[in-house]
């Protein structure tokens, strides 16, 4: 068995639906989507204009589901949809898109890119066109567990370092918890703090929570390459997780593309509504906040300011849950221009960090990032995706910028009132 | 002796009726007003008329009303009496004419004779090419008696639509087979002028410019003089500032139709229709269809008789409704119902294809 | 053939067939969109946003944040155009005439000399945006013979309007009837190119709406 054009170009034809059909009719080729995506505003290349992007995704519904196209089909006047140009588009399809939805939102007959982009992918995957290293990361996702292939007994390790630090006992398969909580793999290796915040605020709050030993990564490769049958896959670890430990909440760590891929995703690919809830961690934080569960002390002196990552913000409608923990434990906490559901992508979102051969791009792209975050004039970036935090990271080296990028859950927690320390 | 005492002159026969030169002056200026000429060529065309012999002129009727003769008989300054005795030598027209029956074409076939190659032909009427017994004169078929007749005219004079485009006569499903004189006459030069029933001092200054230059006036495409048909009806209404205003009557009897406001919304095709209504009128100047509030029905174009409602606004469609466009909406549907069918087939025959992807597969053996 | 001739016909038959094939592309067109279907959502909406789709049609008229500095002549030189045709198509006398002898409806008209301003204003704005989509490298790469055929066809009515109702060019009738012949011209090709967006503007603008809306984002 092996990916074939054939099995491509029969994705395309599965995934074309009444919106995607809306969106080619609608599309002027005004070329404003380009103006929105931070791959042409930082290299000027037309090719990166996101409507391009679809080009062959177009001519499929066009030549399939259109009388025209039939017509021209049946009379052998169009050009079906190769190898080659699908290879030709592999860069544009997963090196220059983030799945950020920027352009979605500024189109003006209203097309949504991206989740045309993401239905693409599912014929650019089954036709073997998808990046090697994604291709990579979902084998290890898949055949391991994790896409950084993370097993449990590392997560374990982590589990000890932190009940050591902190003193506090973090909860391992408990059934009837309130909240599961998952991690990304990233954040096991290289944000071990987000777990020792979360077991500090989860103690003061007085929340019942639990780790799964069988579903602890919250990212789903199947996603970013585009693969649902692989993607239900990753996901059915969690809701088989969830469903066992009877939890009434699974709480999305710190991770863009998690929380789309659990939240959103979720669901349509298990094909059933799930009996839990799924929350990123910045509202559950925000909903003990409201509750007067989580009690901050002093704030933060340092002029700060915060990068909306676009699967929580603009694709995931958490935009005020930051903004009302940050002015609780942050002095100077500065807007970047065009925050909230407008802003622009670290550059390394919807694949393209875990995609070497992106590198470069993604690096050119982060000029953007980098003249927001200087126009703020803050050397300290709070975020709430891990992922978005080591694009930044790297970004912010390649540049020389001495920046500190932190996550707003450990933020929040060197600020947590200390009670009853014994 | 001036050529305009000459016995058998029209300056002669002016003086004899007791019209004085001052008058036939005041009548030439009018005249050339109407042709767009200098008012100097007024004084040549004196000049010209009287001195010159009473020009011959053999009228024939065919398929036809009787309105452009009533009309030119309606005729102002120049009157009908100065035309026919002052003028020419109206020599054979069998509606005004005294004699009938044989008398009446022995005039025609001797005024034929003595002025070979110099009579002018005017006609009024479509000619019935269907059969040739549908409009006889004098056992003669309206074709015979045209082309026999043409031979030996200087020029030919088409008054009225019928004459010069076939008319109402022509008017689908057209059961004589009507059609005009220019499309029998192949070699003479024809002057169209249409109209139903034409401007009788059009029709008269389209005489005195051929009597005072033995020529036919500047034609347009449609063998029309330009002098009266260069412009459109709606271009010279004195309406023209209401339509400009955005200012229309919206039914015959409403306070903007008693205002005097444009009749565009009530079917006036004065936009598209070529004659000089506005300017010259009618009845002595006194008034023409749209000052009497009437909207323009574009009777001097050809086939106006088909062009559209008489009553629908010229922007109007011709015939499509809202059922029309109901059907087509329904054919529509019904196509649109087939597509749906095999877009959803091709979609189930896609996924029925899909083959569940496993990490094996995501990339290709060749690699 | 008189132009008279060409005129009536224009307005008859050409304009029937037409018309036809407008309204039966048109509703093909909207059955090809919704009949390929979209699979219901299964994941809980944030917040029940009943209306987002709908807002969205309307607020999607406006420019985003900073996206008019961006590429302003896109933007205002897109309002220009569309007004000016919205005012042209449906305010001018005449025109109002034409959908009442169709339809039966009526409505109040603009000033001819407004819908003048609005058509030649159209005019200039179609060719700005021209000038623009070949010396744009986003457009010029995008743009292919179906958005130059499209442009012409916009352009041909709005045109032979103008010089119809100036008596420019040639004699009135034949303009008139060349301005109908172009319109119908329009016709024919909006339900199979992309001027079709006139009508599926409203199809993707709802789902974008719905689809962000159904996320808590209100667009």
């Amino acid at each position: 068995m092996s990916a074939t054009i054939e099995k491509g170009i029969n994705s395309f034809k599965e995934v074309i639906d009444a919106p995607i059909a809306s969106f080619f009719s609608s599309c002027v080729h005004c070329g404003l989507c380009a103006e929105a995506c931070l791959f042409y505003t930082e290299t000027g290349d037309a090719q990166y204009t996101p409507i391009h992007k679809l080009e062959p995704l177009r001519r499929v519904w066009q030549q399939e589901y259109t009388l025209l196209g039939k017509v021209g089909k049946a009379l052998g006047l169009s050009k079906p949809v190769t190898d080659a140009e699908l290879a030709e588009w592999e860069p544009l399809v997963y090196d220059s898109c983030t799945l950020c939805g920027r352009c979605a939102m500024v189109c003006p007959v209203g097309n949504d890119m991206t989740y045309m982009i993401r239905k693409m992918r599912e014929g650019m995957a089954a036709s073997g066109h998808a990046p090697e290293d994604l291709v990579a990361a979902t084998t290890r996702a898949i055949t391991i567990g994790s896409p950084m292939g993370i097993k449990w007994p590392a997560v374990l390790a982590q589990i000890k370092h932190v009940q050591a630090e902190t003193g506090i006992a973090v909860p391992v398969e408990r059934e009837g918890a309130d909240y599961l909580v998952l991690m990304s793999s990233m954040e096991i290796i290289n944000f071990p703090e987000y777990l020792s915040a979360l077991s500090r605020i989860f103690k003061q709050a007085g929340v019942s929570w639990t780790l799964a030993q069988d579903a602890f990564e919250a990212t789903n490769s199947g996603i970013q390459i585009g693969a649902s049958d692989l993607a239900r896959e990753i996901v059915s670890r969690i809701v088989v997780a969830a469903e066992r430990l009877k939890v009434k909440c699974v709480i999305s760590p710190e991770c863009g593309h998690a929380f789309t891929a659990l939240r959103w995703e979720g669901p349509n690919l298990m094909g059933r509504p799930f009996s839990f809830e799924v929350k990123h961690i910045l509202e559950v934080l925000d909903e003990l906040h409201t509750a007067g569960k989580l009690r901050t002390k002093g704030k933060d002196q340092r002029p700060l300011t915060y990068h909306d990552p676009c699967q929580i913000a603009r694709r995931g409608g958490v935009i005020e849950q930051p903004r009302r923990l940050l002015n609780e434990i942050a002095e100077d906490f500065r807007e970047m221009p065009d925050a909230g559901v407008m802003n622009w992508c670290c550059g390394g979102g919807g694949g393209v960090s875990a995609n070497s051969r992106a590198e470069p791009l993604r690096l050119q792209s982060f000029k953007y990032k980098k003249g927001q975050i200087e126009a703020t004039g803050t050397q300290t970036l709070i975020t709430a995706c891990a992922n978005c935090r080591i694009v930044m990271e790297e970004g912010l080296e390649h540049y020389h910028m001495k920046v500190e990028v932190i996550g707003l859950t450990e933020l929040l927690a060197e600020y947590l009132v200390e009670e009853e320390k014994t | 002796m001036k050529p305009s005492e000459k016995p058998g002159s029209v300056g002669a026969g002016l003086k004899q009726r007791g019209v004085t030169r001052r008058e036939f002056l005041e009548f030439c200026t009018a005249v050339t007003a109407m042709l767009a000429l200098p008012p100097s060529m007024a004084k040549v065309m004196a000049e010209a008329i009287s001195g010159a012999r009473r020009q011959s002129v053999i009228w024939l009727s065919f398929q036809e009303c009787t309105g452009c003769t009533e009309s030119i008989t309606r005729s102002h300054s120049p009157t009908l009496e100065n035309l026919i005795f002052d003028l020419i030598s109206l020599d054979y027209h069998h509606t005004l004419q005294a004699a009938s029956g044989e008398a009446a074409e022995r005039a025609r076939a001797s005024a034929m004779k003595d002025n070979e190659g110099r009579y002018l032909l005017i006609v009024d009427g479509s000619i019935p090419m269907g059969n040739p017994s549908y409009s006889t004169i004098a056992g003669i078929s309206n074709y015979d008696m045209l082309v026999e007749t043409a031979k030996g005219a200087a020029a030919i004079v088409a008054v009225g639509t019928c004459a010069t485009y076939g008319g109402l006569p022509k008017a689908d499903p057209n059961p004589t087979g009507a059609v005009s004189v220019s499309d029998i006459v192949k070699d003479k030069p024809i002057i169209n002028v249409p109209g139903c029933p034409p401007i009788p001092v059009v029709m008269t200054g389209v005489l005195a410019h051929f009597l005072t230059f033995g020529s036919i006036p500047e034609l347009d495409d449609l063998g029309r003089p330009k002098s009266f048909y260069g412009e459109t009806i709606h271009d010279r209404c004195y309406r023209r500032p209401f339509y400009d205003q955005g200012k229309f009557a919206e039914s015959f009897d409403d306070e903007a139709a008693r205002q005097g406001w444009c009749l565009f919304k009530l079917g006036c095709k004065g936009p598209v229709t070529y004659n000089a209504c506005a300017t010259a009128k009618w009845n002595d100047g006194t008034s023409f269809p749209i000052q009497s509030g009437h909207g323009c029905i574009g009777c001097s174009e050809p086939n106006f008789w088909g062009a559209g409602p008489l009553y629908k606004a010229l922007s109007m469609p011709v015939s499509a409704n809202t059922a029309m466009l109901g059907g087509a909406v329904a054919a529509g549907a019904a196509a649109g119902v087939v597509i749906t069918w095999h877009n959803r087939s091709n979609k189930s025959a896609a996924k029925m294809a899909h083959d569940k992807v496993t990490v094996q597969e995501l990339t290709r053996e060749e690699k | 053939m008189s132009y008279l001739d060409l005129l009536t016909f224009a307005r008859g038959s050409a304009l029937n067939w037409a018309l036809i094939i407008f309204s039966a592309g048109v509703v093909l067109r909207l059955f090809e969109i919704f009949g390929l279907g979209r699979k219901a959502d299964l994941a809980k909406p944030r917040a029940t946003t009943p209306g987002s789709g709908w807002r969205t049609i309307f607020t999607r008229s406006l420019p985003v944040q900073g996206m008019l500095k961006r590429d302003p002549v896109t933007y205002i030189g897109g309002y220009v155009f569309h007004l000016g045709l919205l005012f042209a198509i449906f305010f001018f006398a005449p025109h109002i005439e034409f959908f009442r002898g169709l339809t039966g409806l009526v409505w109040p008209g603009l000033p001819p000399a407004l819908v003048d301003a609005s058509v030649v204003s159209a005019i200039v704005a179609l060719v700005v945006l021209l000038a623009h989509r070949l010396n744009n490298p986003v457009k010029r790469m995008l743009s292919g013979f179906g958005d130059y055929l499209a442009w012409a066809a916009t352009l041909l009515p709005l045109l032979t309007g103008y010089l119809a109702y100036h008596h420019l060019l040639v004699e009135y009738t034949l303009m008139l009837a060349l301005h109908l012949y172009s319109v119908e011209l329009l016709l024919v090709l909006l339900p199979f190119t992309k001027l079709f967006h006139t009508f599926s503007v409203f199809i993707s603008r709802w789902y974008n709406g719905d689809i962000f809306g159904r996320k808590g984002v209100a667009s």
